[in-house]
């Protein structure tokens, strides 16, 4: 493992607060897990476990203002914004208490007042959408900067290429962010990519591009970080693949039969939560302390696991609610 | 009273609601330097500028979801399909995106977005650019359709759609672009779902939108010379649907006949005629009876097409079996 030590206090404080994000994320989906194998979640319910250092170093390029668009994959995309577990595992419950009352399940996360524009359920469908709200803020003359998430499979939908070239032609302030986990679904990229690099697409739409490794989280962020800038200075999006794995299967269905154990085995040994605590224990933090956290962050998620058993399903009236907005 | 064509009808509506609102803005294919392809749009480049009046490269899915994203952080966008036929590729963005933004979201998001254009068969346009899609999207919960058949009906209904905060398919007949009409010089709405008895008679009633409106008033005033009196109820909008004028005609009638441009397959006529068999079954003195598109793709020979398109003939035809 190569290590990058935290130079100062810091980063070192910094790199713990993203170390903190990832370990809430992971034990997050443990315990979501936990929760769909004896029926308590429903639906599908796709992991990010092994994903993490790329939602917490991504989000942690933006401000509040910003906007971020996720995928169906989107419960680490929602933590790294902040959003409190608890009214994500009441939604995963199917709860009234849930982040979209319920109606929207693993895949439907939203928070409007922490500009969280959605998990989306279909493909790449989401690229266009991101792009729109970044036509928005362009249009209000705001500053605010999108980053939409998806994964390599949706770069081979008319979506991606007609979102990004909308975006580029109009010069809109998003981030555009593959993460590659190198399966869509069950299908490896190399069934699926005509050019491995998606990244290479960019210069398709004449768009500035980047190619990261998703295991170091401060890395992630700081290249992100340069993408947004540029965005926010008006010069227009830029497309980040960022390469990752994940841990689990495309879904909790699936067993993943279609890699190898050394394969996995391989990519854990890059485990993003695994790296950045080795680099916190060399920039002075005690195994102790770490292990400290870890526990906080496991009684937190207890707690989110209690709130969502304990909080009330919707009221039947909610079932025929919000199909239609209020009137003008 | 002016006297204006439909797409004036239309244009007028866009203008007055960008005027008042600077959060409204037309995105779509040649509706800003060619000034649309059918010139509902014509002027509006010059009055509001580039950056209201938006030409898109041709990517329908694109900015159908440029439209989507704008309405999410609270845009306004009226968004122009070329023709309805295009809206196909966009289908996508239409229902999983925009119809169920705001359900998905726990009500944290209203889509206040109008996709509007050109539909409807004819003209010789063969079978890809000549089909009437309503039926699909009025199947859809989360979306209001609207289909107005007149020039100050398509005024008045355009300027509710945008004002709406729920996304408003706005199907507008490519064949009655040019057709002219009474307009109010008064600013007015008229509500989405909201019918209007266009004519009134005794014998059958006649529910329609749209163009097929025509074909029931020409079939009306050919039975009229016969001695048959037939109501003409025109719903304008699909969804939310004006469900008791149908029923207090049909009560007044006791027979009902469904005319649309559509095919009949699955066709919002078929949900129509459900609705009054089990609403106002007692009143009925026949069934239902539908006169729509022929269940086959639109041919482009002259007489295939005619044949195909429902006509005041078969309209009449129909009201004639029925009453013997």
């Amino acid at each position: 493992m190569v290590s990058s030590i935290p130079k100062d206090s810091q980063s070192v404080s910094e790199l713990q607060e993203f170390y903190r994000q990832m370990v809430l994320i992971r034990k997050f989906e443990e315990a979501a897990a936990k929760a769909y194998s004896v029926g308590k979640i429903g639906g599908f319910l796709h992991l990010y476990i092994g994903q993490e250092a790329v939602g917490v170093g991504s989000i942690a390029a933006l401000t509040p203002h910003d906007y971020i668009v996720s995928t169906y994959r989107d419960h680490g995309h929602a933590l790294a914004r902040g959003l409190h577990p608890n009214p994500l595992m009441a939604e995963l419950f199917g709860k009234a208490t849930g982040i979209s009352k319920g109606n929207g399940g693993s895949m439907h996360f939203f928070d409007k007042n922490a500009h969280f524009m959605g998990g989306h359920g279909i493909v790449g469908g989401h690229i266009s959408l991101a792009a729109g709200i970044a036509f928005a803020s362009k249009y209000k003359k705001e500053d605010s900067v999108t980053i939409c998430f998806f994964g390599e499979g949706a770069a081979n939908i008319g979506s991606f290429h007609e979102g990004l070239n909308l975006a580029a032609i109009w010069k809109l302030p998003v981030v555009f962010i593959c993460e590659n986990n190198h399966y869509a679904m069950g299908t490896p990229e190399y069934r699926a990519l005509a050019v491995k690099d998606v990244s290479i697409r960019a210069h398709a739409y004449d768009m500035a591009r980047d190619h990261i490794e998703g295991d170091e989280v401060r890395k992630v962020r700081d290249h992100v970080k340069v993408a947004v800038e540029r965005a926010r200075r008006g010069e227009g999006p830029t497309l980040i693949e960022v390469s990752t794995y994940r841990f689990r299967g495309h879904s909790m269905s699936d067993p993943a039969k279609y890699r190898t154990k050394e394969e996995l085995e391989a990519y854990k040994k890059k485990d993003p939560l695994m790296r950045a605590r080795h680099e916190l224990e060399l920039g002075g933090i005690k195994p102790e302390e770490l292990d400290k956290l870890e526990i906080e962050i496991q009684t937190q998620i207890d707690e989110a696991y209690q709130f969502a058993e304990t909080s009330p399903e919707p009221p039947l009236s909610q079932l025929h609610k919000y199909v239609y907005a209020e009137d003008k | 009273m002016a006297i204006l064509t439909y797409r004036e009808a239309l244009n007028r509506a866009m203008v007055e609601e960008m005027e008042k609102d600077p959060l409204i803005y037309l995105m779509g294919e040649e509706v800003g330097h060619y000034q649309g392809a059918y010139k509902v749009s014509q002027g509006m480049l010059d009055k509001f500028g580039e950056e209201r009046v938006i030409d898109t490269p041709i990517s329908e899915n694109g900015f159908a979801g440029i439209g989507v994203g704008s309405a999410m952080v609270g845009l306004r966008p009226i968004i122009e399909f070329m023709t309805w036929n295009f809206s196909l590729v966009a289908i996508d963005q239409i229902i999983n995106s925009a119809a169920k933004m705001n359900y998905m979201s726990g009500g944290q998001f209203p889509m206040p977005i109008v996709f509007r254009g050109a539909g409807g068969a004819g003209g010789r346009l063969a079978a890809q650019h000549s089909q009437a899609f309503e039926s699909w999207y009025a199947h859809c919960p989360g979306l209001k359709v609207v289909c107005p058949a007149t020039p100050k009906d398509a005024y008045g209904l355009l300027k509710s759609s945008i004002r709406d905060n729920n996304p408003t398919i706005f199907i507008e007949s490519e064949v009655l672009y040019g057709s002219k009409g009474e307009v109010p010089e008064q600013e007015y709405t008229i509500p989405l779902g909201l019918g209007e008895i266009k004519r009134k008679g005794t014998d059958i009633t006649l529910v329609t939108w749209s163009r097929a409106l025509s074909f029931a008033e020409e079939a009306a005033i050919i039975l009229e010379k016969e001695g048959i009196s037939v109501e003409i109820v025109d719903l304008r909008s699909l969804r939310p649907l004006d469900e008791n004028l149908i029923y207090e005609s049909v009560k007044k009638t006791n027979r009902a006949v469904v005319v649309e441009e559509g095919w009949p397959v699955a066709g919002f006529g078929a949900q129509i005629s459900h609705l009054i068999q089990k609403n106002v079954f007692s009143y009925l003195d026949h069934p239902v009876e539908r006169v729509t598109q022929m269940d086959v793709p639109m041919s482009y020979a002259a007489n295939l097409e005619r044949m195909s398109l429902p006509s005041a003939n078969r309209v009449a035809d129909t009201i004639r079996e029925m009453l013997r």
